[in-house]
C-alpha cells in the first residue's frame, strides 16, 4: 500500500502542477508531494526490516532491501532539493510564469525515478529508465541557454543511444529467461532463481548490452562525456538529483542484473566489472586535475564514484557488496550536499569558473565552509562517510586476495582526492578580489544546505543499527558470496 | 532459406527482413531530412508487416496488437507529433557536411551488418526456430547502423530518426525472440518511443529557436580545455 502511494503521489503532484499553474502552488505541491513521500519511504524501509514482504502489485510492483534502500535515498534527496528549487528557481529564473513547468516536470522526473526500483519487471524497468533520462533532458535545458541547449542535446543523444541497445538486451534476457521455462510474469527474483539453468551466452549477450546501454546512463566511463555538460548546465537543485540518485538508479539496475550472471556459475563477469569501474575511476580521477567550473569538478566526482560502486560490486564478496552498498548511499547523501553548495556559490558570485573565485571564506563564510565541508567529504577524507565506505571495499578488497585491484583503487582515490581539494584550496583561500557583487543566498537554500549536511557528519561518526542491517540486507541481494 | 520447412509467411518474414536492412541502408544514404523520415516511415511499416505474418503463422493475437501499436506509434503518430512540433524549413534542408561522406558510410554500414551475423549469428543458429535465425542479426545489425547514423549525422532530425531506427532493429529482433513480451510492457515501450520523439523534437525546436541552427553535430561550446597548472 504505502509502496503504491509513494509511486503515485509524485504523478498525482505533477497532474495537479499543470492544471494550477502558479509557482507559489507549483512550489508548495512539489514540497508536500515530496515530503509526504520522504516519511512513507522511512516507513517502507523499515517493514522490509521487520521482514514483511512488500508487495504493491503483485508480480509487478514489489520491493525488497536493495529497492527499499533506493527509494528512501531518491526520496531523501527529492525532498531537500525541492527545499532548495524553491529561493534558487525563484533568483535564477526571470521568467516566473514558466516555473509550474518546471515543478511539473520534476514530479515527473520524481515519479520516474520511484518508479525503476519498484518495478520488478525488467522491461518495464527499461521504460522507467527510458522516463528518467526523458524528463531530466528537459529539466537540463529547463533554462534555454545555448549552452543548457546543447548539454541537453549531447545527454540526450548519448543516453538515448544506449535505451535501444538495453532494450535488445532485455528481450535477449527474456528470450533466455523463457528457454529455461520461466513463467509469466518475468520478475528479477525469478529470473535469479532460473539463472544457473539459462543459457550462459545469452545470458552474457544480453548483459553486455545493458550495460552498454545503462552504463551511459549511469554516466560510467567512456560513455561519461554527457555528464559533466548536463551538471554544469542544469539549474542546481536538479543537478543535485541527476548527480545524487538519477545516476545509481540505472546502476541500480546494472547491478540487480549482476546478481543474476553471478547466480550463473559458468558466466564469470566480476573482473571485467572491476576492471571497466577502475577506468571509469581513472578517466574521471586524471579530469579532476583539469577542470575549470567547480560544477563540473563534482560532475566528475560522480564518475569516481559510479566506477567506485561498479568495482565493489565487481569483486563479489559480501564484504565489498555491503562497500558498495553504503557507497551508494554516502554518495547520494553527500553529493547532493555538493551541488546544493554549488547553487549557493552560483547565487553568491554569479561565476562558475574555479579561477575567477578567490578568498571564498571571507567573502561568504557560509558558502565557503559549506564548501570545504562539502569537499572534504565528498574527496573521502576521515571522519566522513565515503572514506568509511571506499576503506570498506578496499579492505573487502585486501581479503579476497584482490591486491592488483586494490592498489589501482586506492591510488586512484588518493589522486580523485588530491585533485579535488587542490581546486577547493584554489577558491578557498586567498585574497579576494574587489570586483565581487556578493548576494546572499536565500532561506530555503540555505535551509537544503544545512539539512543535507546533517546526514553527512553523522553518519561518519555514528551509524544506527537498523540502516546498517538494511544496508547489510541490502548488499545480501548483489549476490556476493 | 536451406530449411525446407520454412512457411509462405516466414519466408515473406525473411523478405521483409532484407528490405528492413536495405532501408537501414537508405537512411545512412539519403542527404533530405524529408527523405530520411520518409525511409523510416517505411521501415515501420515493414517491421509491422513482419508482425502480422509471424502473427498469423504462429497464431499470436499477440503479434498482431504488437503490428497495430507499431503502425500506429510509428508510422502515424511519430511523423505526426515531428510534423506539428518542428517548422516545415527543418525537412527541407540537406545534410552537405556529414562527417563522412556517403559510399563510405554505406561500406561501413555494410561491415556493421556483417559484424552482427558474426556476433549473434552462432546465437541464433543453436536455436531451433529459423524466424530467429534472420531476424536477430537482422535486428542487431538495424540497431548498429542506427547508432552509426547518429554519431556520423550533424542534422537534429536525423539524428532523432536514427533513434528511432535503432529502437525500430531492437523491435525486429525482439518479435522474434521476445514475442510473449506481456502486452503492458509493449505498450509501455511503445509510450517511450512516442516520447523520445516528442521531447528530442522540443529539445531540437528550442535549439533551432536559441542558436539558431539544428546541425547540432555542430554544437561545441562545452568541453574540456587543457592546462589549467599554474
Amino acid at each position: 500500500m504505502a509502496l503504491d502511494a509513494i509511486v503515485m503521489i509524485p504523478a498525482l503532484a505533477a497532474f495537479l502542477c499543470s492544471i494550477l499553474p502558479f509557482r507559489k502552488a507549483a512550489w508548495v505541491i512539489t514540497l508536500a508531494s515530496t515530503w509526504t513521500v520522504l516519511p512513507l519511504s522511512i516507513v517502507l524501509a523499515a517493514q522490509v526490516l521487520s521482514g514483511k514482504r512488500i508487495v504493491g502489485v503483485p508480480g509487478w510492483i514489489e520491493a525488497d532491501a536493495l529497492s527499499a534502500l533506493v527509494l528512501a535515498l531518491v526520496s531523501l534527496v527529492a525532498a531537500l532539493a525541492a527545499v532548495f528549487a524553491g529561493g534558487y528557481m525563484r533568483r535564477r529564473e526571470h521568467d516566473l510564469s514558466h516555473l509550474w513547468w518546471f515543478y511539473c516536470n520534476y514530479n515527473l522526473f520524481i515519479f520516474a525515478l520511484l518508479l525503476a526500483p519498484a518495478l520488478t519487471e525488467p522491461n518495464l524497468v527499461w521504460v522507467a529508465v527510458e522516463l528518467i533520462t526523458l524528463f531530466a533532458v528537459l529539466l537540463v535545458g529547463f533554462e534555454k541557454t545555448s549552452g543548457a541547449l546543447e548539454a541537453a542535446w549531447k545527454y540526450a543523444v548519448l543516453t538515448m543511444m544506449g535505451a535501444p541497445i538495453s532494450l535488445l538486451g532485455f528481450f535477449v534476457l527474456f528470450w533466455a529467461y523463457r528457454s529455461a521455462g520461466g513463467g509469466m510474469p518475468e520478475t528479477w527474483e525469478r529470473i535469479r532463481a532460473l539463472a544457473p539453468s539459462m543459457d550462459t551466452n545469452l545470458l552474457k549477450l544480453s548483459f553486455l548490452l545493458v550495460f552498454v546501454g545503462f552504463g551511459a546512463k549511469a554516466g560510467l566511463a567512456p560513455m561519461h562525456t554527457w555528464l559533466p555538460d548536463a551538471h554544469s548546465q542544469a539549474p542546481s537543485p536538479v543537478c543535485a538529483v541527476l548527480s545524487g540518485v538519477k545516476t545509481t538508479v540505472p546502476l541500480y539496475a546494472i547491478l540487480r542484473f549482476l546478481s543474476i550472471i553471478l547466480a550463473s556459475p559458468a558466466a564469470r563477469v566480476g573482473n571485467w566489472m572491476i576492471v571497466l569501474g577502475l577506468v571509469s575511476v581513472a578517466i574521471a580521477a586524471f579530469l579532476l586535475l583539469q577542470v575549470h567550473d567547480y560544477k563540473r569538478m563534482f560532475a566528475y566526482s560522480t564518475v569516481e564514484h559510479m566506477g567506485i560502486i561498479l568495482t565493489g560490486a565487481g569483486l563479489a564478496t559480501q564484504a565489498s557488496d555491503f562497500g558498495a552498498v553504503s557507497q551508494m548511499m554516502n554518495h547520494a547523501i553527500t553529493k547532493s550536499l555538493c551541488f546544493y553548495v554549488a547553487g549557493v556559490m552560483l547565487l553568491t558570485l554569479s561565476t562558475r569558473e574555479i579561477k575567477s573565485i578567490q578568498g571564498l571564506f571571507r567573502v561568504s563564510p557560509f558558502a565557503g565552509s559549506a564548501l570545504l565541508l562539502c569537499a572534504l567529504a565528498i574527496a573521502g577524507a576521515p571522519p566522513f562517510p565515503i572514506f568509511l565506505s571506499e576503506f570498506s571495499i578496499l579492505s573487502a578488497g585486501v581479503r579476497a586476495g584482490r591486491y592488483t585491484a586494490v592498489a589501482i583503487l586506492a591510488s586512484l582515490i588518493a589522486i580523485a582526492f588530491v585533485a579535488i581539494m587542490w581546486q577547493v584550496n584554489r577558491m578557498m583561500f586567498g585574497r579576494p578580489a574587489t570586483q565581487y557583487v556578493v548576494e546572499s543566498p536565500p532561506v530555503t537554500c540555505r535551509l537544503a544546505v544545512v539539512g543535507a549536511a546533517l546526514p553527512v557528519i553523522l553518519l561518519g561518526v555514528y551509524i544506527p543499527a537498523p540502516l546498517h542491517d538494511l544496508l547489510q540486507l541490502a548488499a545480501r541481494q548483489l549476490g556476493g558470496h | 532459406m536451406t530449411d525446407p520447412k520454412v512457411s509462405i509467411p516466414e519466408a515473406l518474414n525473411a523478405l521483409s527482413a532484407g528490405l528492413v536492412l536495405l532501408s537501414a541502408f537508405a537512411m545512412v544514404a539519403t542527404r533530405q531530412v524529408r527523405g530520411v523520415v520518409r525511409f523510416f516511415v517505411i521501415q515501420s511499416l515493414l517491421l509491422a508487416a513482419s508482425c502480422f505474418l509471424l502473427g498469423y503463422s504462429r497464431n499470436s493475437n499477440h503479434l498482431w496488437t504488437l503490428g497495430a501499436i507499431t503502425v500506429a506509434a510509428k508510422a502515424v503518430a511519430i511523423p505526426w507529433i515531428l510534423r506539428r512540433l518542428l517548422p516545415g524549413e527543418f525537412y527541407e534542408r540537406r545534410e552537405i557536411a556529414q562527417a563522412i561522406n556517403i559510399p563510405a558510410s554505406l561500406l561501413l554500414s555494410l561491415l556493421l551488418a556483417i559484424l552482427s551475423e558474426f556476433l549473434v549469428g552462432p546465437l541464433a543458429a543453436a536455436s531451433i526456430d529459423s524466424v530467429i535465425r534472420i531476424n536477430l542479426p537482422i535486428g542487431l545489425a538495424g540497431v548498429l547502423i542506427g547508432a552509426y547514423s547518429l554519431i556520423a549525422r550533424r542534422e537534429a532530425i536525423p539524428q532523432l530518426i536514427g533513434i528511432l531506427a535503432m529502437e525500430n532493429g531492437a523491435f525486429f529482433a525482439g518479435i522474434a525472440i521476445a514475442n510473449e513480451l506481456p502486452l503492458i510492457a509493449e505498450l509501455g515501450v511503445a509510450v517511450g518511443v512516442m516520447l523520445i520523439a516528442v521531447v528530442t523534437g522540443l529539445l531540437s525546436r528550442n535549439i533551432g529557436q536559441t542558436i539558431g541552427t539544428t546541425e547540432t553535430g555542430t554544437l561545441s561550446e562545452l568541453k574540456e580545455e587543457a592546462t589549467p597548472w599554474r
